[in-house]
């Protein structure tokens, strides 16, 4: 694999994961547990809808087939995502949600930490601008699984049952295949190495301090990467597509 | 014959869509003016936010507004790097933030640490410093809630990003 195909193949996974999370996470406009809550789901969705643009923006340039995000982001096949299934999961209750953004924004910022030091300038720059803001969000989301573990019987029990769910998710953070290799092998972005651990680490010492258990069945599930989905992709999809299928080319 | 620091002068009177007091020079997201000869000028602009979605709006007054001041050919660029912080709020855009109700931004807290005492952050209306943080996410991407314990007046915070 050249390395042009890499970056666009990796910048592809990255963008993709921002979109569906920030589609899924919209889809508690209106419908919040607190009103407060409520505007703080949309405001993490809209800034994962800006990493978007930013990520499926580049992606169309290093492709060069003249495509630009709308068009990459609106107009493919299910098995042409290639976000990783986590993100695609439905929200559940407010605290499946939280447990769904845990993971991923403890991610996030591990990985961002390292691609702010890429070589690749636009990479850097667009990691550079998310960084700043997924430091808010993984406040938010890890003060939220310590408050509802820590909190009430029904609490705990609830975000016990989230995290049981979607830990099987969670090894596919650090998939890696050809697309890392090449860009690693070749400088273009910085090793990979270490991130899991660190990622373990912290997500842990958080499910510790909210008097979690983490599961010990090891089954885990993955795919999204090669754009083997669960079923939920498909379903977000219509509705995320749904405009420029049955209006194409339409202007909002 | 029009200079850049005119051009300046003329991007003053472009607003923030979502804070109009503020114009887009006060909010520190013009980086460049780059004059090519009277009617031909390349203004290059960063994102607060990356979802911000009022970018493309501020894109389009910046043009029309130089249009109107006879500079008929403007290119508006949108850099990612460096990265906009608060930091790049002029005072005068701090000073009117304040006038206008919404609190400028404060020195930082550490966000990695958990439930730490939030930014107390002076009431704009009373001054008072008996504060409270009621969201760390507000009415925009760059605000958080807060309310004022002594005159009661909820009001937004124009958040630190660095």
């Amino acid at each position: 694999m050249n390395i042009q195909e890499a970056l666009f193949q990796y910048v592809l996974r990255l963008g993709d994961d921002s979109l569906i999370l920030g589609h899924r996470l919209s889809e508690w406009c209106g419908h919040g547990p607190v009103l407060e809550e409520d505007i703080a789901t949309i405001n993490i969705s809209l800034d994962l809808i800006g990493q978007a643009t930013n990520l499926l923006e580049y992606a169309g340039k290093l492709e060069g087939k003249g495509r630009d995000e709308d068009a990459i982001a609106f107009l493919r096949l299910e098995h042409e995502y290639k976000n990783i299934l986590l993100v695609e999961q439905t929200n559940g209750d407010f605290g499946k949600t939280m447990m769904r953004q845990f993971f991923f924004d403890s991610y996030r910022k591990l990985l961002f930490d390292r691609l702010v030091k890429s070589p690749d300038v636009q990479l850097a720059a667009i990691a550079d601008k998310a960084l700043k803001e997924t430091k808010y969000h993984l406040k938010h989301s890890s003060e939220w699984i310590i408050r509802l573990g820590d909190g009430t019987e029904e609490s705990h029990r609830r975000i016990q049952d989230s995290l049981d769910a979607l830990y099987k998710y969670s090894n596919e953070l650090f998939f890696t295949d050809e697309v890392e290799d090449t860009l690693v092998e070749n400088g273009v972005i910085p090793s990979l190495d270490g991130l899991e651990d660190e990622w373990n680490t912290y997500v842990q010492a958080i499910l510790k301090e909210a008097t979690l258990t983490i599961p010990t069945n090891n089954w885990k599930q993955s795919g999204g990467r090669l754009g083997k989905h669960t079923e939920h992709l498909g379903m977000l999809l219509t509705e995320l597509q749904y405009m420029q299928r049955a209006y194409p080319n339409m202007k909002w | 014959m029009v200079t850049e620091k005119e051009i300046w002068g003329f991007l003053e009177e472009v607003s923030d869509p979502e804070v109009p007091v503020l114009s887009v020079v006060d909010l520190g997201v013009v980086r460049t003016v780059e004059l090519k000869n009277d009617t031909t000028c390349k203004i290059t602009i960063t994102p607060t936010y990356t979802g911000c979605p009022a970018m493309k709006t501020m894109e389009e007054d910046i043009i029309s507004k130089l249009n109107e001041k006879g500079i008929s050919d403007v290119s508006v660029e949108l850099t990612l790097h460096p990265s906009w912080t608060t930091d790049w709020l002029s005072e005068n855009g701090k000073r009117k933030l304040k006038e206008y109700g919404i609190a400028p931004p404060e020195h930082e807290v550490d966000k990695s640490v958990l439930f730490a005492a939030p930014t107390v952050v002076p009431c704009p209306l009373c001054n008072s410093t008996n504060t409270k943080m009621v969201s760390q996410f507000g009415s925009t991407a760059c605000k958080a809630h807060y309310q004022c314990n002594e005159c009661l007046e909820p009001f937004d915070y124009f958040k630190c990003l660095r």
